[in-house]
């Protein structure tokens, strides 16, 4: 047992000591050719890319020629030194030892964390093993309020990219929200934290769509192939499989039933039930990733009081009775509101969508169908009537210009609608689907 | 080109309406002779701007008749003539005698009806009552004044549908050459918006079907709906007298205008300015023989397309696009055409390359809109 305070610093020494005593020196050769694996970067506006790396084996020294194992990037090493915790620069980092490496690399995109370093002249036979490919299972897509911070937005994603390895991103253009990226998560609580850090860390305002799971789809005769946006999935297929979770929820007893009820409503299979203490039960559920992402946790926590914890882990995918819900408005399919839902739950979901669009969209100088359909079979639809009045009252000499600046607002306030089929759509109206399990089970 | 609409203001009233945002003076019947003085010498300033004749003179105010009588017979005796000439009235300041000095100088009279109920009009701040309206008429129909206009406002805080039915039924009663009927403003600023601005838009759906009961009774009781809020006598029932409000008709047509007075604003080619609101500032200005203080905008020219086009669709008759047809967005015309908002009229001789592109007119359902497919067609 070892005293030490956290606050005051005592005793930390002690366990500094313990470390070194119990915990077995890195095994590596400091004679091989150089290795070290890049657990981490950052970048700087003046010095580049700077990767934090473990000296596996041999020496790096700075001015050193460089190479990157999997990307086969060189540059030279134009420092190196240890965190301490300040970084503070050396002549060597040797086998065993941690530091960082300033690479002068402008384009974070030339490193990534989980490659090897070696040195160019001794290169070092096999790469560092890394570290396991993370696949994302929760996508969303990623637009900018603004259509011209698009270059922003991308700029911030790469730098993020530099230490978040599991953040996957691809160009994504929407009819309806223009230029943007579909963007892969681990899960939720990532996909919260990067969407936190774009807006505060690069000051971007963001919209960010429906999440929505990967899917593995095997077309009419064709290879599986995974869609990650609802409406790249094909109208016909062989079939569809969705990713699955355990999921583990610990509530006090009381609520086991309501619990109970919310999983059977989001497809979960039960699985186990176990009392940890007298108050207090384990469950847990085989449950679809995609019931989960909208609003699950918000229903968990408003259900049990806020009593309930819930943890999850993917337990691969399952096939399941999917289909492709667009909605179409004004008879023009609106590429950013389509979902995949159970079958089951196609008629229910399409419904609630469309009403809340009808209560989105605002009335038009025409009536406006909106509409849900899986194929060419409409499953649901409301119309949003078109308004009888927009005239400004009156108008003479004195008030013209008053007038035609309340004509440029009206103009300006229309640009920052979406335009789909003629129809204005407000950006709010994008997000409708997010409430959507809300509205459907009230 | 010179202006030939003119329009004169006078501000003086005897209390201020709650809803009123023009320029206005209260009381003060010792500077009227003065103010007079003032505008007339704003006009020799001016008159190299005014085309000879005028198509039309406005006297706006305010409240025109409540100007010193001596003061007011002298203006109108002074203005450029016209062959249209407006004057403004409150009901409760026609008397007969009023009425006689304004028939041999003004060809048509303007009155600020607003509603026939007593309740409605004290919402308002009118002094006028129902039976002054009535009396108004009759004394300017006796002294034989031929053009009178009524104006109407609907969407006055606890109007009903029946009130607004009655009071077109009473303003048509009254035969006027013309109505004009305004949805209730709430205009920043003034003491009704800060009064009734959470009631008025309360109540802004239910404005819907007033403007289309305001557009219906009128244009079925023989009235021709020729401007967004301006119904005239339709020419066929009166001998094909063309009853528009000429001086609007100006403004509504993008023509230059010139205005006198304080806050009154004129339009030359390119350039609009404000006078400015002070009377003092104004009449110190001119009593030293200079032009009194002025806000001046210099207009661009797509800000003269975007209000050719703004004001231009207020209107039941065709605007011509040739000069504003790269304003338009062409996808926007096609669709508000296919949905029966808009008509496009090709000329009949429209050349084979490069010819007119013909003229663009709401069609009757696109004129309840109007304001919004102007937005549109011109974003």
């Amino acid at each position: 047992m070892l005293r030490i305070s956290a606050k005051t610093g005592e005793g930390v020494e002690a366990v500094l000591d313990a470390i070194v005593e119990r915990i077995p020196a890195p095994a590596g050769d400091p004679d091989a050719p150089p290795r070290a694996l890049i657990f981490d970067s950052s970048y700087d506006q003046y010095r580049g890319v700077v990767a934090f790396v473990r000296v596996v084996d041999g020496v790096f020294t700075p001015r050193e020629q460089l190479r990157a194992m999997a990307l086969g990037t060189r540059f030279e090493a134009q420092e190196i030194g240890f965190m301490s915790p300040a970084m503070r620069p050396v002549q060597e980092l040797r086998a065993g030892e941690v530091g960082y490496v300033i690479t002068g690399l402008k384009d974070v995109s030339e490193l990534r964390v989980g490659d090897t370093l070696t040195g160019e002249k001794r290169s070092a036979a096999a790469a560092v093993p890394g570290y396991k490919d993370v696949k994302p299972m929760v996508f969303a897509g990623l637009f900018p309020t603004e259509s011209d911070d698009y270059p922003e937005l991308r700029d911030a994603l790469e730098k993020l990219k530099l230490n978040d390895a599991a953040l996957f991103y691809e160009p994504e253009t929407s009819q309806a929200l223009g230029f943007g990226f579909r963007c892969g998560f681990l899960g939720l609580l990532h996909m919260e934290i990067v969407r936190e850090r774009l807006e505060r860390e690069f000051d971007l305002d963001l919209i960010v769509t429906a999440p929505n799971v990967a899917y593995r789809v095997k077309p009419m005769n064709g290879e599986w192939v995974e869609v990650h946006t609802p409406a790249d999935l094909p109208d016909a297929f062989d079939e569809v499989e969705e990713p699955y979770i355990k999921a583990s929820i610990i509530v006090p007893k009381e609520y086991v039933g309501t619990v109970m009820e919310l999983n059977n409503d989001r497809r979960g299979r039960f699985d186990h039930l176990e009392y940890l203490s007298e108050q207090r039960v384990h469950l847990t559920y085989e449950m679809p990733l995609g019931e989960i992402v909208l609003d699950y946790y918000d229903q968990l926590k408003s259900r049990t009081r806020g009593y309930a914890s819930f943890d999850y882990d993917i337990s691969g995918f399952r096939p399941g009775d999917l289909a492709r819900v667009d909605i179409l408005v004004g008879g023009e399919s609106v590429d950013a509101l389509s979902l995949i839902v159970h079958r089951d739950f196609a008629f229910e979901r399409g419904k609630a969508l469309v009403e809340k669009l009808r209560e989105e969209i605002p009335r038009q100088m025409f009536d406006v169908a909106i509409q849900a359909a899986i194929g060419a079979r409409i499953i649901a639809r409301e119309t949003v009537k078109a308004r009888r009045k927009d005239v400004l009252a009156k108008c003479y000499g004195g008030d013209i210009s008053r007038k035609r600046k309340l004509l440029e607002k009206q103009k300006a306030g229309k640009k920052r609608m979406k335009q789909v089929g003629g129809v204005e759509v407000p950006q709010e109206a994008f997000l409708a689907v997010l409430n959507l399990n809300e509205t459907a089970k009230r | 080109m010179a202006a030939r609409h003119l329009y004169v203001h006078l501000p003086f009233c005897s209390s201020r309406c709650g809803y009123c945002d023009f320029v206005t003076v209260v009381g003060r019947r010792a500077e009227h002779g003065g103010y007079v003085e003032a505008l007339l010498r704003e006009l020799e300033l001016e008159r190299t701007l005014l085309a000879d004749p005028l198509e039309s003179v406005y006297l706006g105010g305010g409240t025109p008749t409540l100007t010193e009588r001596g003061a007011l017979e002298h203006l109108l005796d002074a203005l450029p003539p016209a062959t249209e000439v407006t004057v403004e009235a409150n009901p409760e300041t026609v008397t007969p005698g009023l009425a006689s000095l304004l028939a041999g100088r003004a060809t048509r009279v303007s009155l600020g009806a607003q509603t026939f109920s007593p309740a409605l009009l004290e919402t308002l701040g009118r002094v006028a009552s129902p039976d002054d309206v009535r009396a108004a008429v009759y004394a300017l129909r006796d002294a034989g004044i031929d053009n009178i206009s009524l104006d109407l406002i609907y969407g006055i805080p606890g109007q009903e549908p029946a009130d607004l039915a009655r009071d077109l039924a009473e303003a048509v009663a009254l035969e006027p050459e013309h109505i004009s009927a305004y949805e209730l403003e709430a205009k920043p600023g003034t003491r009704f918006t800060h009064a009734h601005g959470a009631e008025l838009e309360r109540q802004a759906d239910s404005m819907e079907s007033y403007f289309e009961r305001v557009v219906e009774t009128l244009t079925s009781a023989g009235f021709r709906w020729y401007e967004t809020a301006n119904f005239c006598r339709s020419p066929e029932l009166v001998g094909g007298r063309d009853l528009r409000a000429g001086h609007n008709l100006g403004y509504w047509l993008g023509r230059d205008y010139l205005g006198l007075g304080v806050g009154a604003v004129s339009t030359i080619e390119s350039r609009r300015w404000r006078n400015t609101p002070s009377l003092a500032r104004y009449v110190s200005s001119l009593a030293g023989r200079k032009r009194p203080p002025r806000e001046v905008e210099e207009l661009s020219r797509d800000v003269r397309v975007t209000e050719r086009v703004m004001l231009g669709l207020r209107l039941d008759e065709p605007l011509p696009l040739a000069p504003l047809e790269h304003a338009l967005d062409p996808v926007e015309l096609e669709r508000f055409a296919k949905l029966g908002l808009v008509e496009l009229g090709v000329v009949p001789d429209r050349r084979a390359e490069g010819g007119d592109p013909g003229t663009l007119t709401l069609t009757r359902r696109g004129r309840f809109v109007g304001g919004g497919l102007t937005a549109r067609l011109l974003a």
